[in-house]
Parts: C-alpha cells; structure tokens; sequence
C-alpha cells in the first residue's frame, strides 16, 4: 500500500509538493501542541487539594508571537496553493481537446480525431490534453486520483480541466460528485499509450487486449463488457433492482411491457434494448437507460447476451 | 469562594413540579433547555445508529447489506438529522438556554414565551421530518441541484422540515442576544462575562443572520419542484451553481454555529479543573466575534472545483487562511491555561482535552483543504469526510459530552459515576480515532465520499473504520447508560462540586426556580482562580 496514488501526470507531482509542506507543518504543529497538552497534563496534575496555582492572565508578548508566526505560514501556504491552481487552470495553447459527457452513470469521451469511447479514456504520452466536460442530466465530477484533478460537470455549461499524462499505465476515473443510485458504479479507466501505442489506437485497430480480448469465450467477454461499459451500475447480477431489471435470470423471461403487450427477452429483445432502450419499456421501470448504438458492435452484444445465459 | 457543603435551607427546585403540562408549557429557560436536551439527543443516537449501519455496509466492497438506493438515504438521513436536528440547535439550544441566564445573573431570558414557542416550532420541524421518513430523499444532505430538483424522492418533506426548524433557530438566536444584552445583573461587564457567553452572543448572531438565507434557499427549491419555477434546474433556465452559494452561504457560518458554542464550553471547563484564571481572556473573547465575521465570507471554498471562475477561488481560498487563524489563536490560549496549574483529570476536563487534541486535526487538515491546489485533489474524497468529523465530533461533540458531564450535577442535581464515565470517554476517544483517521489516507488515495460500493484497493482501511464505530458506538452507549443510571439512582450533587468560581454554581444543585433568591452583584470575573500577587490591582 502507498500514502498516495502514483504520479502519472505533469500536474501530480506539484500538487503533491503542496500536500508535503503543509503535511510537514501540520506534523509539527500537533506535535508541539500535543507534547505541551500532555506534559502540561502530567506535570502539573493536581497532588493535593490546596495546590496554589498562579494568577496568570496572560502574556502580550506570546500572544502577539503565536498571532504572527501561524499568520505568516498560512499566508504562505495560501501562496503556494496558488500558485500551483493557477498552473491546474491554464492549459497550454498545443492541448489537444477530449470532450467528456457525464450521464448517469456513465462517461462518453468525444476525440478531435473523431473517436468515441465509453467509460475508457484513451491518452498519448506527454501530449497535454484539455477535457471540455459537460453534464446531460444532474452534476457530475470528473477525478482521476493519479492525475490529482478533479472537476465538476455542470448540465447547461461547459467546464474544463488539463493535464499531461506522462506515465504510460491504466488508471482510475472516478465521478465525485454524487449523482444518484448509480453513482458509486461510475466508474472509468484512463489508459496513457505510448506514442506509437496510441497511433496504432487511432487507426482503429484493438490496442492493448485487444488480441487477448478476441481469443475470449463469448460468456466471459460478456462479462468484461458488462464491467467495463457500466453495465454494472444499473444492472445486478444477483437478482436485486437498482436501477433496470438484474441480469439474472433476464435471459428467455417473459412479462408485460408499458403498452400492455407482453414480451419475451430472447436475442431480439434483448438486442432492441441496448440499442434503443426506450421502445419497449417493461412495466416498472424508469426511461433512462442511454443508447449504446456506436458504442457496442453487434460482437460486443453477442457476448453480453452470452453472459446473461449464464446468470441463471 | 466556593463551599463544598449541600445548601441546607428548604427551596423549591425547577424540577420539583411534575406532569406533561408543566413541561409542555413550561417557560423556564432550564426546563426548556432539558426539552431541547433529550430532543437533540434522541436524534443523536438515532443519527449515530444510521452511521454504524452504513458503515457496516462499508466493511466489504461490494453492496451487500443494503442496495445502493438504500444506503443513499442512510447517508442522506444520517447527514440531515446530525446537522439540522442535533448539532446546529445542539448545545447553542440545550446548555445555552440552561447557562446563559444562570451565568449572567438573571431569572429567566429576555423572552421566556417566545422560547417557549421556538421549541415548539422546533418540534414541528421534526414531526415534518418524521412524515419525510416515509419516502425519504436520497440527495445527501446538501440537496443539490439539479439532482434534488428532479429525483423521484420526497425533497419538499424534508426541506420543509429544515425550513421551519430554522424558524427556531432564528428566534433563539434574537432572544439570546437580547438577553445577554439586557439581562445581564448588575457588575455584570461584558469583559466579566464567561466565555461561554461570548461564544452564545456570537452564535446567536450566525443563527439570526444567516438562518435566513438557507430558508430562502430551500423555499426556492420548493418552489422549483413543486411549481417548476427555474432557479436552479438548467433545464428550466436555471443555474445549479447558483444553488450551492445560496446554500453555503447558510450552511458555512452553521458550521461556526455548530462549533463555537463547545470552544466556549471548553473554555469553561479548563480554568475550573486547571484552578488557573482563562490564559488571554479577551483574545478568546473576540475571536469568537471575529470567526463569527469571517465565516460568512468564506463560504465558496466548499465550490473550489464547482465551476467557480479562478478568481473567486483564489479570494475564498485567502480568506479560508484567515479564519484560521483566530482559530489557532483559541488552542495556544487553551494550553497556556493549563501551565502551572493543578490539573484535575475529571471526566469532563478528559472530554475538554480530548477535544484540543481533535481540534487541532481537525483545524490543521482544514488548512489542507484551504489551499487551492490541494483541495482540487481532496474535493469530495474521504479526507473531507474525516476532515469533518474531526472538526463536528472531535470539535463540537467533544464539547456537548464535556458540558455534559462538566454541569450535570447543577443541572439534575445527581452526580454519575465518574469511573464508568473515564472508561467511556477512553472508547470514544480510541474508537472516533480509529473510525475517522484512516479516511484521511482513503482521501489522499482517491476514495471519493458517497460511495455505496467501493473499489477493492481501499477494503483494508475502509474496515479499519468501520471496527473502528463499533468501539466509538460501544462507548457512547457506555456513556449513556451512565448519565442515564445517575439521574435515577446518582448521589445527590453538591452545589459546587469543583469550586467554580461562575454564579451558576452560587446557587443550589439544581437551581430554584427564579435562579437566585436575589439578584447578585457581581465585582468580579469568574476566573479569578490562583493567588493573585500583593502588586496586583
């Protein structure tokens, strides 16, 4: 286990800089006020009743001493905080733009190259990047712990972040603004490509796994699927509700829908509510589920129909 | 100076009168303040049992003590109840109400019916909240747009309740004003006046001031949702930032309101068991005042990552740096007291020393969040969690125990068992470090807060915290129980069991009814311990 997630872009390190000092300080501050409490606590505990104890009413002084000094540091610290926040907020003029729209409970990322990915963020080595970000429904925050930024996504109004990804791995996106029943599921990876990693990436071809991920048996590419895009955050796959019908037991069920007729969630059905989810609502559920047209390929929903079967 | 012996002579206690009538249309100021003391309690324990339940289902990553939905309202519950039904009346209501006249020589406050009326309102409020418990909202208890304007929840229920609680708020903090202005007995300086007044005045002014806006602010929410006016929903050509400075606005200086009562608490209970005057009197004194004044201007450090443009974090941030100042100001004073002096480690001085050393975490971890760069990277993790509850349990719970057990015996006139009282104390100093000081390192990590599942990277400190509540939970039932077991089978008190030199130990345990037979003179401060050199005038 490590204090803090691993430094993975530009901005990581400076703000950890400002997380050391004003640990330092803190450090030393609790331990001065501790060791006096504690001593003064003990050497002066009462012995006898009559103890006759000092009329002290103060001292102008240590008063005018511990007044300045902390006034001085915390001016300080506020200098410093700046100047690193000033640095968060000014993307350089050669970023490249990522658009990233949060939805309950998922991200989509729009590429100037005309990509589009769901909750996978793809990134080229030390190129900086501006995020243009934008909420569709309620606030949500983008935070990606290595990065150490963070910002919210406003519906109605475009915010935006940067940074220069500088180590080439997978890490943590996290939403930390909450934002509903799914909002501990909205969860996202950014992968930092090396240079010819993220061409090769651009042109279309499967990256990293992708030779990995073909070789998969259908059920537990579903599976991946299913954990990757967020299916997760609405679906269970223990039989319990959270936000759509639990994938468990989902496979060959039949019931009502909205409109009265009755259904039966065969490769179809199935296949219509990924794509256009809002057409044949089943009774009791809310109409939010998103598209994923142009996210899942017909491979992709073969497989997670594969994973469905499983989940007898 | 103060005599040990049991006032001999027959007087007619305020407890002495009995039945529901005499309680429910009481407008004695300690009978009210008993009133609000087992209200804000019960809501304490119900609060603090919803903690532990959510963070049992935190002791493993995965959602398997209650769904997602569920563990949102819990949280969303637990918040509210905490913070408008327990810690923002809290002891500004309970021991304010009890002290406030005891300790400036007066019968009663200014107003005794109208705080009659405010607890009444203050009862509304929660059998308002009571109703919104049967579809409880799931919006945390910040409410924010555009989420609270549109999830299926019952939000106007549970704003409303926090809407005419406030009413209660704001009455109490007019009366105390006026009271400490106009009642107080003759000699009475305002550089005589205990701390613990000085904190009440400046309280009551936050409550008068700011109270007002969050009411306005949850009407306007009302009305969005009920009547689809726009004001913070985009959709409706509203602005849900504009939501957060309204409600910051309020909830910023509650903080303060929340907090300053038990600095003035503390305050109290050092000098009596250091028998060592206040170290700095009138730097405590006013820097009440001055946190007072700083808060209302701090508020938008809550929105550093909200959206705000650069310029107005950067004004927040600087004035954040300020408030902490008059801050750490109070703590040196506190310490200072302690030297030379002869120090007795009762259970309340245990809870008062307890909370320096958890206030000072809790200050210094403030400064964190204060500095621009690294509250980006903090926002909204587990270290504002633990932040927090540093500054509200460290802080002001520390100091509602402390005051508990410091007036117990003048306020029932029994003594507790001051043994079982130091163990408690020990279980809930260990298990609220062990609970909350892991989530420090879970924030520094990324563990973002209102999480109903977790990622498996951060299982080992997460069920650190939650063995941590158990033990926190254990004490304070401990705790409980003890103060509980002295009212019915206590010692009798005596009228000054500590030689406190303040008038509400002048008079007998518990106070007659008017308080004093008559109205004392005063000549002096009440913190006149030590021996005073010939020199001195």
């Amino acid at each position: 286990m490590t204090w803090i997630p691993e430094a993975a872009s530009n901005l990581a390190g400076k703000v950890d800089g400002v997380l050391l000092v004003i640990t330092l300080i803190s450090i030393f501050f609790f331990v001065l006020i501790s060791a006096l409490l504690i001593y003064f606590a003990v050497k002066y505990r009462r012995r006898r009743e009559d103890e006759e104890t000092p009329y002290i009413t103060g001292s102008e002084p240590l008063e005018i001493l511990w007044t300045v000094i902390p006034s001085i540091l915390l001016i300080l610290l506020f200098v410093y905080g700046f100047v690193v926040y000033k640095e968060m907020r000014t993307p350089p003029k050669d970023s490249v733009d990522i658009t990233v729209t949060g939805k309950q409970w998922l991200w989509t990322f729009d590429y100037y190259n005309g990509k589009k990915t769901l909750n996978e963020l793809y990134v080229r080595q030390n190129i900086p990047v501006r995020m243009i970000m934008r909420a569709d429904d309620v606030l949500h925050s983008f935070f990606i712990p290595a990065f150490r930024v963070k910002q919210d996504l406003l519906p109605g109004r475009y915010t935006q972040l940067w940074f220069t990804p500088t180590k080439i791995g997978t890490y943590d996106i996290f939403c930390a603004e909450y934002c509903g029943t799914g909002h501990s599921a909205m969860l996202g990876k950014v992968v930092v490509l090396s240079p010819e990693a993220y061409d090769i990436w651009e042109k279309g071809i499967g990256v990293d796994d992708g030779a990995a991920v073909a070789s998969l048996p259908p059920a537990e590419l579903g599976e991946k699927i299913y954990k990757e895009k967020g299916c997760n955050a609405c679906h269970s796959i223990d039989g319990s509700i959270v936000i759509g019908p639990s994938f468990k037991g989902l496979y060959g069920r039949t019931g009502v829908l909205e409109d009265g007729s009755s259904y039966t969630a065969d490769e179809n059905y199935i296949m219509r509510s990924i794509l256009e989810p809002q057409e044949e609502m089943v009774q009791g559920f809310q109409p939010v589920m998103p598209s994923f047209k142009g996210i899942l390929s017909e491979d992709d929903i073969t497989a997670v129909i594969a994973y469905m079967k499983t989940l007898k | 100076m103060a005599n040990h012996t049991i006032a001999t002579n027959v007087y007619v206690s305020f407890l002495d009168k009995k039945g529901f009538l005499s309680w429910f249309l009481t407008t004695d100021h300690k009978r009210i303040g008993i009133l609000y003391l087992i209200s804000i309690s019960l809501f304490f324990l119900i609060a603090g049992t919803i903690a532990l339940l959510m963070r049992f289902e935190l002791l493993t990553p995965a959602s398997d003590f209650v769904s997602p939905h569920t563990y949102n309202v819990l949280f969303t519950l637990h918040g509210s109840l905490m913070v408008f039904f327990f810690i923002v009346p809290g002891l500004a209501a309970s021991f304010g109400n009890f002290l406030i006249p005891l300790m400036i020589g007066a019968p009663d406050v200014s107003f005794p019916k109208l705080n009659l009326a405010s607890y009444w309102i203050y009862l509304l409020g929660t059998i308002i909240m009571l109703f919104a418990l049967l579809q409880p909202a799931d919006t945390g208890w910040t409410f924010y747009t555009p989420y609270s304007a549109n999830t299926d929840a019952d939000v106007i229920l549970i704003t409303l309740g926090v809407f005419v609680l406030g009413f209660s708020s704001i009455l109490t903090g007019l009366n105390f004003i006026v009271t400490i202005h106009k009642m107080r007995a003759p000699g009475m300086t305002w550089h005589r006046l205990p701390l613990f007044i000085w904190a009440s005045y400046a309280t009551a002014i936050l409550q008068l001031l700011a109270t007002p806006v969050v009411g306005i602010t949850l009407l306007l929410l009302i009305a969005e949702r009920s009547l689809g006016v726009g004001f913070f929903d985009p959709a409706k050509g509203g602005d849900p930032v504009l939501f957060q400075n309204f409600f910051w606005f309020y909830s910023h200086p509650a903080v303060y309101i929340m907090i300053i009562p038990a600095m003035g608490v503390i305050s109290e209970i050092i000098p009596v068991f250091s028998r060592k005057p206040i170290f700095g009197y009138k730097a405590i004194a006013y820097s009440s005042l001055g946190i007072a004044f700083i808060s209302f201007l701090v508020w938008a450090h809550h929105m550093f990552t909200s959206g705000i443009s650069e310029v107005a974090a950067t004004i927040f941030s600087f004035l954040t740096f300020l408030v902490a100042i008059p801050t750490a100001i109070k703590v040196f004073n506190w310490i200072a007291t302690l030297y030379k002096g002869s120090i007795e480690l009762h259970s309340a001085m245990l809870y008062a020393l307890g909370f320096i050393f958890l206030f000072t975490i809790g200050g210094l971890t403030g400064v964190f969040l204060g500095a621009l760069a690294a509250d980006i990277h903090l926002h909204d993790t587990y270290f504002i969690v633990a932040h927090m509850h540093y500054v509200m349990i460290g802080g002001t719970v520390m100091g509602f125990f402390g005051a508990l057990h410091f007036w117990y015996p003048k306020w029932f006139g029994k003594m507790f068992n001051e043994s079982v009282a130091k163990l408690a104390w020990f279980l809930i100093f260990v298990g609220f470090n062990v609970t909350f000081f892991p989530q420090f390192f879970l924030g520094v990590q990324g563990m973002p807060r209102r999480y109903a599942t977790y990622p498996e990277e951060f299982q080992s400190l997460m069920s650190l915290s939650t063995y941590g509540s158990w033990i926190l939970g254990l004490g304070i039932l401990i705790m409980t129980v003890n103060l509980l077991k002295g009212l019915f089978s206590g010692e009798k008190a005596p009228q000054n069991p500590y030689g406190s030199l303040s008038l509400e130990w002048q008079v007998p345990s518990p106070p007659p009814l008017e308080n004093f037979e008559e109205i004392p003179h005063v000549t002096d401060w009440s913190y006149g311990y030590g021996k005073k050199k010939e020199v001195d005038a």
